[in-house]
C-alpha cells in the first residue's frame, strides 16, 4: 500500500500535529527525505515562539518580537500547512477530526503537539494576584508580564517556584534565579531582595552530579534553596505557596512554573495518550505505543529524558529515518540514545554547559570533543554558544539541517565519566 | 539490597525499602510495609490507591506520579496527602510492592 508497485517509490500521506520546534523539524525532514508523499502540517496559529528566548524577557535581555515569527515560513516548500485547531485523532480509522469538522486522512501520523500549561491545576494559582504579584515566564504573556513586574520591583522576597514535573526546559527556573541575582546587582538593590527557589524535588536538579553543582551556585549568589515543596495552593494576594503538607513560604513576588499537560486533543482522543496528556512511545524508536503508524517527537511524548529544544532537535534523524523505514515496511532504528544538551545561563555573560543521555548523567569535561565547550563549569563562551544558538535554531535546526560537529548520538570523548559507573 | 519479612515471607527490597520483585508482593505484607513506612491503619482508600499502583505498574512497568494517581486512581492529590503525608507515590509504590516510580528529568 505504501511502495508504488512499478516505481518502487514510497507513497503516502503524513500529517504532522504541531508547527513547533519538533513538528517542523519532523515535516521539513521528511520532506527532504521523501519524494513521493504528501506531507501536512496542522498547527491553530501561525505564532512559533523561540521559546529558549523566554528567559531573558524579564530581565530585558531580549525583545518580544524578535521571539515570534510565521510558523508556515519555517517549512519547506511542499509542506502544506492547515492553520486550524484539532478536535481529536481517531486511531482505529487513521484520520485526524480538525476543529473546524474537517478530516485529514493518514497514512503516518506525527504527534508534535508540545505541552500545555496548566496553571488552573493548581489551586489558586489563577486567582487574584496572577500575571501580577504571582506570574510564569513560561508563556510570551507571562513573560512580558514579568519584565514590567521586575522593573517596578524595588525590594523584598522574590520566590521562584516549581509546582510538579514534567516541565519543559527543566534548569530554566534555576537560569531565572541566576539572572534575578544578577540583574538587582545591576540595578544596585540586591541586598534588598531575598532570592528564594523552591522546587518539589530533593535537590536543586534531578541528576546528582549536575544537582551538587547547581546547588553551590545557587549558595554563591545567595539564593535560598527549599526543597521536596509540593505546592498545594497559591495565594496570589497575599503572596504566599502552601504546599500539601502544610508548608508555607510567603513572596512579594511570585514567579510560578506551572504544572504542564500535553495537548487538549490527545486527551480527547481515546487511546492515544497517557493521564497528563502526553503520548507514550519507545523509547529508542519513537514510535508511539498506541499504533505503529504513529511517532512522537518532542515534548509531546511520554519519554524519560527532558523536555527540551535540543531532545527534539536530536529526535529528528531517527524519527525522520523510522518513519521513512515504516512507509518501506522495514524494521526501525532504535538509536536514539536520549540525548540532551543544555545550556544554564548564569548571569554576567556566563554560562554552564551541560550534555547527557538516558544512561550518563551529566559530568564535568568538554563538549562534544577533548577541546570545546567546558561541561558544568561557568564560561563566557558558553553564553556565547547560548546567544548563538538563536541564529542556529531559526537558520539550522528548524529547516532540518545538522549542525556541524553536533551529532544526535552523545559524544563521550572529552567526558569525565565514573568508571563504571553509568547511572541513570 | 536486603531480605526483609513480610506476613511470614521473605522478600528482597532494595536500599530505600521499595520491592525488587513486584511478584514476591502479597496482599496481607501490606499493613506491615504500611505500618514500617509510617503510614498507620490503611483504609478503603488507602486500598484504592495501592490497587490502582498495581495495575497501573502491570500495564506499564512503572508506577504513576502523584499527578497521574489523581487523575486515575479516583483519589484527588490533596486525599492522597492526607492518606500518604510525605509523598504519596513513593509511599504507595513501597506498600504495593513495586519499585520507586521513575522520576521525571
Amino acid at each position: 500500500m505504501w511502495t508504488d508497485a512499478e516505481t518502487g517509490a514510497m507513497t503516502g500521506k503524513i500529517v504532522v500535529l504541531g508547527g513547533g520546534t519538533g513538528g517542523t523539524i519532523a515535516a521539513n525532514r521528511l520532506r527532504r527525505a521523501l519524494d513521493d508523499v504528501e506531507i501536512t502540517v496542522v498547527d491553530r496559529d501561525d505564532d512559533h515562539v523561540y521559546q529558549p528566548g523566554l528567559l531573558f524577557l524579564p530581565f530585558g535581555l531580549a525583545d518580544r518580537q524578535d521571539l515570534v515569527r510565521s510558523r508556515r515560513r519555517q517549512l519547506h516548500d511542499g509542506v502544506d500547512y492547515r492553520g486550524c485547531g484539532v478536535d481529536h485523532v481517531d486511531i482505529d480509522k487513521n484520520r485526524v477530526v480538525l476543529g473546524d469538522g474537517g478530516e485529514l486522512g493518514y497514512d503516518i501520523l506525527v504527534v508534535a503537539s508540545g505541552s500545555r500549561l496548566l496553571p488552573e491545576e493548581t489551586d489558586g494559582l489563577t486567582g487574584p494576584g496572577w500575571r501580577g504579584k504571582v506570574g510564569t515566564f513560561y508563556d510570551l504573556a507571562g513573560a512580558t508580564a514579568l519584565e514590567s513586574a521586575l522593573r517596578d520591583f524595588a525590594g523584598g522576597r522574590l520566590v521562584v517556584n516549581v509546582v510538579d514535573l514534567p516541565i519543559k526546559c527543566p534548569v530554566a527556573p534555576l537560569e531565572f534565579c541566576f539572572l534575578a541575582d544578577w540583574y538587582f546587582r545591576e540595578r544596585g538593590i540586591r541586598d534588598a531582595v531575598r532570592l528564594t527557589y523552591v522546587t518539589p524535588l530533593d535537590a536543586a536538579f534531578t541528576k546528582p552530579v549536575a544537582a551538587a553543582t547547581l546547588a553551590g551556585l545557587l549558595a554563591e549568589k545567595g539564593v535560598e534553596l527549599v526543597t521536596e515543596f509540593n505546592t498545594g495552593e497559591v495565594d496570589g494576594e497575599a503572596g504566599r505557596l502552601t504546599s500539601f503538607d502544610g508548608r508555607t513560604v510567603d513572596f512579594d513576588l511570585g514567579v510560578v512554573v506551572p504544572v504542564h499537560g500535553g495537548a487538549d486533543f490527545v486527551e480527547r482522543s481515546p487511546g492515544l495518550g497517557d493521564a497528563l496528556g502526553f503520548v507514550p512511545a519507545d523509547e529508542h524508536t519513537l514510535r508511539s505505543k498506541a499504533r505503529p503508524n504513529i511517532f512522537v517527537i518532542g515534548d509531546a511524548a511520554a519519554l524519560p529524558t527532558s523536555k527540551a529544544g535540543s531532545v527534539t532537535h536530536f529526535e529528528g534523524e531517527v524519527l525522520t529515518e523510522n518513519v521513512a523505514r515504516t512507509l518501506a515496511g522495514q524494521p526501525l532504528d532504535a538509536s536514539f540514545d536520549g540525548h540532551t544538551n543544555c545550556f544554564i545561563e548564569t548571569g554576567f555573560g556566563k554560562a554552564l554547559l551541560i550534555d547527557f543521555n538516558y544512561e550518563t548523567e551529566p559530568v564535568t569535561g568538554h563538549y562534544p570533543g577533548p577541546i570545546g565547550l567546558p561541561l558544568l563549569k561557568e564560561s563566557r563562551l558558553n553564553h556565547l554558544g547560548k546567544l548563538m544558538f538563536s541564529w542556529l535554531y531559526w537558520h539550522s535546526l528548524l529547516p532540518g539541517r545538522s549542525v556541524p560537529g553536533v551529532s544526535a548520538a552523545m559524544p563521550t570523548a572529552g567526558k569525565r565519566l565514573p568508571t563504571g559507573d553509568r547511572t541513570r | 539490597m536486603a531480605i526483609k519479612a513480610y506476613a511470614g515471607h521473605e522478600v528482597d527490597v532494595n536500599d530505600e525499602g521499595f520491592f525488587t520483585d513486584p511478584d514476591q508482593w502479597r496482599a496481607e505484607m501490606a499493613p506491615e510495609i504500611a505500618r514500617e513506612a509510617g503510614v498507620g491503619e490503611l483504609t478503603d482508600r488507602h486500598w484504592q490507591v495501592i490497587e490502582c499502583m498495581r495495575g497501573e505498574y502491570a500495564a506499564k512497568g512503572t508506577g504513576p506520579t502523584v499527578r497521574a494517581l489523581g487523575k486515575t486512581s479516583g483519589v484527588g492529590v490533596k486525599e492522597l496527602y492526607q492518606l500518604f503525608p510525605k509523598g504519596p507515590a513513593k509511599l504507595a509504590a513501597r506498600i504495593a510492592g513495586i519499585p520507586k516510580p521513575r522520576g521525571c528529568i
